[in-house]
């Protein structure tokens, strides 16, 4: 147990709190953070998962790097141009050393890209960014990566990977966990890794950015939402990420803890499966026979919408900890229309919408959603019911493990379809290309060429489908940033998806220490700053 | 004794074998484990590439031929999620739970057994009256609930233990644990006393009940009325007799200590197997979940057999299956 004294209050308080049962000295600035997750591995091309993404960023550098909107910046690359349609000139940053001393140049981005997408055993690699690519290394510090098509994402992509030494293009997963191979050009060194357990990093002195404040870092993976609060009280750390709600009011009014909290890009969105085909049995007329799905009208998907009191959800049911949506992206964020607002809670012209469209007497339906993924999950599917039912749609919820729903909603069905005509799930851009999400889960399905993998709901808009397609096939990004955002308000007005809320990220830290926040809801120790 | 123990060692390899059997096929039947692991950003083929390389496209017989052969020669396959060997990740996972559950152990039968021997020799005393009282308590108050409350109360409020984690280790006789530290010992208490506290009442509740049974037979009557002291009688008379069912028990709950210690491990952070487990479920790491599921069964098979041996150890009329031969 290590206690930090950054200032004379935090070194009084933890004398109060802890000072009789430290055992190692008082250190001048180690700085202690627990998290909800801990990485699967250290090896920064083993899994694209959040978390171990997040700790990559530590010790490993991108050529790209991605401020806390996810808005792109320089990292290993100080600029990046298209030198032609297909083509991406990076110029590369002069005089970065990695942590073992070796120069930085092309040829590492290139062993990089050789070995980031073929890491055996990968439980999901990071080939998606890389495929496709051709690298050339034009000299030391300059880089051109082509592709087959025009592709105004490469520098996105790039962002995803971290760079490591060439001398470790054949290293292997176990190397970096161990700390063999992990040597990378990032804010911290890797120290110790003991999974489960702890993770222990150390500030690079020769970083080629600005100099992090703290000598060291140990981080620690509690899951326990109570109990990371506990230790944050109790002084044992001075950083958590995701306060549990029930925690949030008592730390607010604590003295010598600083909340943090702003409105993450996590959006909580129903599906409505609007096709004729096939006629599934969650929804049924009240003798209980299954109807052809209602949301092909539109009026019936914009009567859902209306029907759900997201405020309400926000204030009873999220305790404050959500932000009613009406597009994929919270404002401030990449590809958020300032066009659309959430829609507001209108039960009678929910009503009215539901008998235009022929459905006077409602009908009969099962909206499903996974437990325990979400933040509260199980209950907004719960307070979705009861609103639907008070416009005469006699709602029943089932959910599941995630392991569960996850098959079943992508492909439980007849024939591999996705099996729920209504669900709830989440998503998260975790790209920060701004098509993302339209590409996954509103343009039409077609599925060789990538396009609509989440679409499972049939939406099908030729106009919003060549919106998408020209804005990705442009190379001048304001161009096709402008098509996304029209083809985003054409899909929302039309329900392609009903947005529930995004979900609102929550950080404690003890006084003393800020945190750079925005609307991702991962902890990135990067972003720690000293309170002067 | 030799026969007992080798026909115990057969019928545990067939045990194995068809518990190996029901769990795989189990697990098989419950969503896909592609779902959890492949981020969803990914190009589709990324998902067959996966189920290939995890012969997740196979038939579940296949599936299982492969892990039963692996299996024999000593490879539960590899974690779908750290791409590691099931079983290195269970060893190192391991002595985390271990020195958890030996504490607990330990500290179950130090306060349970003197307090229930107490209670069960003065049965109507007040004191009897209030261990017992506690001894609801203790059975009845959940787990989860009991461990906040100590957080809340030694380590936010008097600030004497850390919260959660296992704290430094050290190697003592070639073993590396938390228990030879002081700051291990600091991390292990509260843990360890939670998993206890159960235990604690369940062996005082033991102890009370053997010793208001023995107490009340005639050998005992015949070494009062020979003149022996109180404390004679209570040592070499009543002690063996209330330990036969006490250790029955108490090695059967060192079982389920280790095997199911999960919630304890998940409050406190505890970097043992629980977690490991808990996470595994969760995210359908199948060959962790079998390998685990495994363990424990091959874990029971060996308890069970140990107490045995102590059992007629202890106890001298008792003759194992076998001895005849």
């Amino acid at each position: 147990m290590t206690k930090s004294i950054l200032n004379p209050r935090g070194f009084l308080s933890a004398l109060a709190v802890g000072f009789a049962f430290s055992t190692s000295p008082l250190m001048a600035a180690d700085l202690t953070v627990a998290l909800a997750a801990e990485p699967t591995s250290m090896d920064p091309h083993y899994q694209n998962l959040t978390i171990n993404n997040s700790m990559a960023t530590q010790v490993y550098d991108a050529l790209v790097l991605q401020d806390v909107n996810q808005k792109l910046i320089p990292g290993l690359a100080v600029s990046w141009t298209p030198v032609d349609d297909r083509t991406w000139e990076f110029k590369l940053r002069p005089g970065v050393k990695f942590h073992n001393g070796a120069a930085f140049a092309a040829e590492d981005v290139v062993a990089t890209m050789k070995r980031a997408a073929n890491v055996p055993n990968s439980p999901s690699s990071f080939g998606t960014f890389i495929k496709g690519k051709t690298f050339e290394v034009v000299d030391d510090l300059t880089l051109r990566v082509s592709t087959k098509k025009p592709y105004p994402f490469t520098p996105n992509d790039m962002s995803r990977i971290a760079i490591i030494d060439s001398a470790f293009v054949d290293a292997t997963t176990e190397d970096f966990n161990t700390g063999k191979a992990s040597f990378g050009t990032g804010p911290f060194t890797f120290s110790k890794w003991l999974p489960g357990d702890v993770l222990k990093l150390t500030r690079n002195e020769a970083y080629w950015g600005k100099a992090m404040e703290w000598d060291s870092v140990t981080v620690r993976p509690i899951g326990d939402g109570t109990t990371r609060s506990a230790a944050l009280i109790a002084g044992d750390v001075d950083f958590i990420e995701r306060v549990a709600p029930s925690d949030l009011p008592n730390l607010e009014k604590r003295s010598g803890v600083t909340i943090f909290k702003s409105v993450s890009n996590r959006l909580l969105y129903l599906t409505l499966h609007m096709t004729d085909e096939p006629i599934k049995p969650y929804v049924t007329g009240h003798d209980g026979k299954p109807i052809v799905s209602p949301f092909r009208d539109i009026r019936v998907r914009q009567a859902v919408s209306l029907a759900i009191h997201r405020q309400a959800i926000a204030d009873r049911v999220m305790d404050g900890l959500s932000a009613p949506a009406g597009q994929f992206s919270p404002k401030g964020y990449i590809g958020y229309s300032a066009n659309l607002t959430p829609d507001g809670y209108d039960p009678k012209r929910a009503k009215e919408l539901l008998a235009e469209a022929g459905y006077k007497d409602g009908f009969k339906l099962t909206i499903h959603g996974p437990a325990g993924r979400y933040s509260n999950d199980t209950r907004i599917l719960e307070a979705i019911a009861q609103m639907l039912s008070r416009i005469g749609i006699e709602t029943s919820v089932e959910t599941m493990p995630a392991s569960v729903f996850f098959k079943r909603f992508s492909r439980g069905g007849p024939n591999k379809t996705p099996e729920f005509t209504v669900a709830m799930s989440g998503y998260a851009n975790g790209s920060g290309e701004p098509s993302h999400p339209l590409r996954i889960f509103i343009h039409t399905k077609q599925k060789a060429r990538g396009y609509g993998p989440g679409n499972r709901n049939g939406y099908s808009n030729a106009k919003v489908d060549k919106l998408i397609e020209d804005g990705r096939a442009s190379m001048d990004i304001a161009v096709g940033e402008k098509a996304f955002i029209q083809a985003t308000d054409i899909a929302m007005r039309e329900y392609a998806l009903v947005p529930i809320h995004h979900e609102i990220a929550t950080w404690a830290a003890r006084d003393g220490i800020t945190y750079e926040h925005g609307a991702l809801d991962t902890t990135f120790i990067h972003n720690f700053r000293a309170k002067k | 004794m030799f026969a007992f123990v080798l026909r115990r060692g057969m019928q545990s390899v067939v045990v194995l074998f068809v518990m190996s059997l029901i769990v795989f096929s189990m697990i098989n039947l419950v969503g896909d484990p592609v779902d959890m692991l492949v981020n969803p950003e990914s190009l589709p083929d990324e998902i067959e590439r996966v189920r290939r390389d995890f012969g997740l496209d196979q038939p579940v017989y296949v599936q299982y031929w492969k892990f039963l052969t692996g299996a024999l020669s000593g490879d539960l396959g590899n974690s779908f999620v750290f791409g590691r060997p099931a079983l290195t990740l269970m060893a190192e996972r391991f002595p985390a739970t271990l020195e958890l559950a030996i504490c607990a152990l330990i500290i179950a039968v130090t306060i349970g057994l003197p307090l229930g021997v107490y209670a069960g020799l003065r049965p109507d005393g007040l004191g009897a009256r209030f261990i017992m009282g506690l001894s609801v308590l203790g059975i009845s108050i959940p787990t989860f609930w009991l461990g906040l409350m100590m957080i809340i109360v030694f380590s936010v409020i008097l600030g004497w233990l850390p919260v959660s984690g296992r704290g430094e280790t050290a190697v003592f006789l070639g073993i590396e644990s938390s228990m030879f530290t002081l700051d291990g010992l600091k991390h292990l208490a509260m843990p360890a006393t939670n998993l206890a506290l159960f235990k604690i009442a369940m062996v005082m509740r033991l102890a009370r009940a053997g010793t208001n049974e023995v107490m009340a037979q005639d050998f005992i009557r015949f070494a009062r009325a020979k003149g022996l002291s109180s404390r004679r009688i209570v040592r070499a008379h009543l002690m063996p007799n209330i330990l036969i069912p006490i250790v029955t028990v108490v090695g059967i709950e060192f079982g389920t200590l280790i095997a199911f210690a999960t919630v304890t491990e998940s409050i406190f952070a505890w970097p043992g197997l629980g977690k490991l487990v808990i996470d595994a479920i969760v995210n359908l790491d199948r060959p962790i979940v079998v390998a685990y599921l495994l363990f424990v069964v091959a874990l029971f098979l060996v308890l069970n057999l140990v107490v045995d041996i102590i059992y007629a150890v202890l106890d001298p009329r008792v003759r194992l299956q076998g001895d005849e031969e």
